[in-house]
């Protein structure tokens, strides 16, 4: 704690600085290759691993099995539904999860009553679902909607907020960069794209922005004015911003990610599969990944796309000289 | 002087707190007192177990639902639903696209026929009309009385239609059970059929169809207009046929003008039942038809909408169907609070370790949040029906870290203006202003967020938006009325005024220089802010310096004892820019 404090002091007054935007070339070619492999590898894995809402098809969860053999699973379902592969897996202690194509409403009903008496328990312990093929395109639409209509609000809210069109494109890019980082990852992972995937990756448009205004506020205070003083230059303004609110960020992160690593522990091992799984991998890898973008992309675009403007050039100019004069 | 405004502010902010809380107390006590709400938050069925079907209407001809088709479509499959015996189905409307039946248990092959088929329409003339309820055994005709048809019916409104057997059928059919229990019995489009209108209280053996409920174009309400067109006061439903339908009609009216009694009526049957019967007292060739009666203006238009909605044909695909054992459902929901309770204990292990007694605030805020935010799921599920479902669960545990960062936002902020050196209570006021600007509008960018996924979203999204949104709002009261005044009142107590070791707030870790040094010794403030008051934005301008140039002030102060460390940061400073 002693340490941490006197660290976050020295990041406050200035005397401790890590380039944020000094090495913004370096931070935001990273970035840029990190992009472009976040976009190579799910073409490289053929595709993402799409959930039964997205392929269309039947699942049954079958909750308190006597046994867990999977031959019996099959056996079951092909006695109904002969041409259909059924894929049967044990997901959790007790719990297993039968998936087959596209049974007709009709078969999905009847496949579970013939596991429940497969696995000997009532029907009351078979959870089925059955999904049209339609189902999961019409959830991508919605969500591409929600994106869409999402990102064009927040980016006049941040642009009325902030004053300046550039702090809402700079957290905008960071934010579709984010996005697709994220969306590599999960790919990587090899998790199953399901609408509870997708609507961790929409909570993490609202986190990743969350967390980027909290430091652009920090940064809008420190550059309010840059021209009033010679003592540093708009982009080490920035920086000094992002320098001050590191311990923040980094206690942030923290302290979002650990309830969403306990849903993704308990997920993963209590339930084997499900809404609370694919939502938190997504969130655990958004929140991470958000953290790091707002540090090292957001923060050094914002620096970048001002630096341009002849006011600030000529605030540089004039401490360049004064450095000059003082050296 | 200034010391007791803020304490005063800070009780008037715990009172509204307790206000706000002891008035939804009250009311969740109330209404469980009265039976009419529960202690627990409704559960969705993903959690209590049930079937649930998302269904999307398919409209004959290709076109889309439009919003009034579907709260039709809902209507008619709430009635049919509720007919089944079902009890507790919830039918509602998503986004204007789909329909969502949720019903707890799993739905019988009847049950899902009948949500998914499409409202079934017709024209049938009326042969018979008797009591609504069923004839007494002793007033029923004699076997040898009983109608013997003599030839094979003619039309539709031919009495040789009645048999014996549809005759006593006829009178022991009794309409409250009968529509209490929503006999699934199909009826032949060419075969007479017995039926009831509950709202006039009859009961009527009907002919065959003579007009599908398909050949309605249009139909809407109006001001009924007398002879010489004016208005008579009294409200009429106005039905148009297209070309089919208005062939058919007119042949209808033509034969059932000439009848007497019951004959002279058709029947308007929605699904088995009778929504309307009215006379036919002219002949209609041009299919444009008007039924008058006792309407209100509230009938008249309800009977259009039937008319005009139950009669286009939209069936239902299921989109997906999900029934959840009740096991799997309870499974789900304790792992979620399992991890929840998990994620809290880390939270408030990591919060002390930062913020050592500070931390506390954060645990005791976050407490007050869950409690405030358990109120208004309970609340919510009372009022607005409410459920919640794994997702809005998973929003619940994620939103622990959103809300824990406002208390971070704020007390960094309160530790910034620790470290230029300002006495804890007044620290505590000027961060407070500044954390206020950032926690506002990021809570803005997270509740903009939860709205649109809201609106735009379908299924479960929807569950996540709701608890992301209601968090963040909650969040809000609670740092306003609960956070800030907490640390308002400890900013005037010793062991955090002071600043004690333990408090996470001691300005020597802090690494603060007090103004005062000693001796006469007073800490200078920086040139450069002097100068820049004055300009165009000057406050401004004046506070950033102050912000930027604590290395400075501290050369300044503290020349004469560390001068060297001094000049090292301000070299690093510079090269890393």
């Amino acid at each position: 704690m002693g340490n941490l404090a006197t660290w976050g002091n020295e990041l406050y007054t200035g005397k401790r600085s890590y380039p944020f935007t000094g090495k913004r070339k370096l931070w935001l070619s990273i970035s840029a290759v990190l992009v472009l492999l976040a976009i190579l590898v799910p073409v490289v894995k053929g595709g993402f691993t799409l959930g039964i809402e997205f392929r269309g098809g039947s699942e049954f969860t079958i909750s308190q099995v006597e046994h867990t053999e999977v031959p019996i699973g099959e056996e079951a379902v092909l006695a109904i539904a002969p041409d259909h592969q059924p894929r049967v897996t044990n997901i959790a202690p007790n719990t297993m999860r039968v998936q087959t194509d596209k049974l007709t409403d009709d078969q999905t009903l009847e496949v579970a009553e013939a596991l429940s008496g497969a696995y000997g328990v009532t029907k009351s312990e078979v959870t089925s679902t059955f999904v049209g093929p339609t189902w999961g395109a019409d959830i991508s639409k919605q969500a591409l909607i929600g994106l869409v209509v999402f990102v064009l609000l927040v980016a006049l809210l941040m642009a009325v907020y902030f004053r300046t069109w550039k702090m809402s494109l700079a957290a905008i890019i960071g934010l579709l960069q984010v996005v697709v980082i994220t969306a590599g990852i999960y790919a990587l992972s090899g998790f199953e794209v399901t609408p509870s995937a997708i609507i961790g990756f929409l909570t993490i448009l609202s986190y990743s922005l969350y967390d980027t205004v909290v430091v652009f506020d920090k940064v809008r205070e420190n550059t309010a004015g840059y021209e009033g003083q010679v003592k540093r230059n708009f982009e080490e303004l920035v920086n000094l911003g992002v320098n001050q609110t590191l311990v923040r960020s980094i206690n942030t992160s923290v302290v979002a990610v650990l309830p969403v690593a306990s849903i993704l522990f308990i997920g993963s091992y209590l339930l084997g599969a499900g809404t609370l799984k694919d939502l938190s991998l997504a969130l655990f890898i958004g929140i991470i990944v958000s953290a790091l973008s707002t540090l090292f992309v957001q923060a050094p675009l914002y620096s970048w796309l001002r630096d341009g403007e002849p006011e600030i050039m000529r605030h540089n100019k004039k401490i360049d000289e004064h450095r000059l004069a003082h050296a | 002087m200034s010391s007791t405004g803020p304490i005063k502010q800070a009780r008037k902010s715990l009172l509204w707190l307790g206000v706000i809380f002891l008035i939804s107390a009250a009311i969740l006590i109330t209404g469980v007192l009265s039976g009419k709400a529960a202690l627990a938050p409704k559960l969705a069925l993903d959690l209590e177990g049930g079937t649930q079907m998302i269904l999307a209407p398919r409209v004959a001809g290709g076109d889309a639902a439009t919003q009034e088709q579907l709260d039709q479509a809902v209507e008619i499959i709430r009635q049919r639903v509720d007919g089944t015996g079902v009890s507790e189905a919830e039918i509602t409307t998503q986004s204007g696209r789909n329909v969502v039946v949720s019903m707890p248990g799993i739905p019988d092959t009847r049950t899902r026929e009948l949500i998914q088929a499409s409202a079934n329409m017709e024209f049938r003339a009326v042969i018979l009309a008797g009591s609504f309820t069923a004839v007494p055994e002793d007033q029923r005709l004699a076997k040898a009385d009983l109608p013997k048809p003599t030839a094979k019916p003619e039309n539709g409104s031919d009495v040789n239609w009645v048999d014996a057997a549809l005759y006593q059928k006829f009178e022991k059919f009794d309409c409250p059970t009968e529509l209490g229990q929503r006999s699934d019995e199909e009826h032949e489009a060419d075969e007479p059929m017995i039926s009831c209108d509950p709202d006039v209280g009859q009961k009527y053996i009907l002919g065959p169809v003579e007009v599908p409920g398909a050949d309605i174009s249009d139909s809407s309400f109006s001001m009924a207009r007398g002879q010489q067109g004016a208005v008579t006061g009294q409200w009429a439903v106005n039905l148009e046929f297209n070309a089919d339908g208005t062939k058919k009609f007119a042949e209808v009216t033509q034969r059932l003008t000439a009848l007497e009694g019951a004959q002279n009526q058709f029947a308007i049957v929605l699904d088995g039942t009778v929504i309307s019967a009215p006379r036919s007292n002219a002949v209609i060739p041009d299919g444009k038809a008007q039924i008058t009666g006792n309407f209100t203006e509230e009938s008249s238009k309800a009977l259009a909408d039937q008319l005009k909605f139950g009669a286009l044909p939209i069936s239902f695909e299921i989109q997906s169907e999900q029934q959840i054992s009740a096991t799997l459902g309870s499974d789900q929901l304790r792992s979620g609070l399992i991890a929840g309770i998990i994620g809290l204990i880390l939270v408030a292990i990591y919060s002390i370790f930062q913020y050592r007694l500070l931390g506390v605030v954060t645990i005791v805020s976050l407490l007050v949040s869950g409690v405030l935010t358990y109120l208004a799921l309970v609340l919510l599920g009372w009022s607005m029906n409410y459920r919640l479902s794994l997702a809005g669960v998973a929003g619940l545990i994620v939103a622990i870290g959103l809300i824990a960062d406002s208390f971070i936002v704020y007390f960094e902020r309160i530790r910034d203006e620790l470290r230029d050196g300002r006495p804890l209570p007044s620290a505590v006021e000027i961060g407070w202003k500044r954390a206020k600007r950032t926690i506002l509008a990021s809570k803005a960018v997270n509740i903009l967020a939860a709205v649109v996924l809201y609106i735009v979203a379908v299924g479960n999204v929807r569950g996540f938006a709701f608890t992301l949104g209601l968090t963040a709002v909650v969040d809000i009261i609670v740092v306003f009325l609960l956070t800030h005044p907490i640390l308002q009142l400890l900013g005037k107590t010793k062991f955090f005024g002071e600043g004690h070791r333990f408090s996470g707030l001691d300005p020597s870790l802090l690494g603060v220089v007090p103004l005062y040094r000693g001796a006469g010794k007073v800490r200078s403030f920086s040139p450069e802010a002097e100068g820049a008051r004055g300009k165009k934005n000057a406050k401004a301008a004046s506070e950033a310096t102050r912000r930027q140039t604590i290395a400075e002030r501290r050369k300044a102060a503290t020349s004469v004892s560390a001068p060297t460390t001094q000049d090292d940061s301000a070299d690093k400073d510079s090269t890393n820019g």
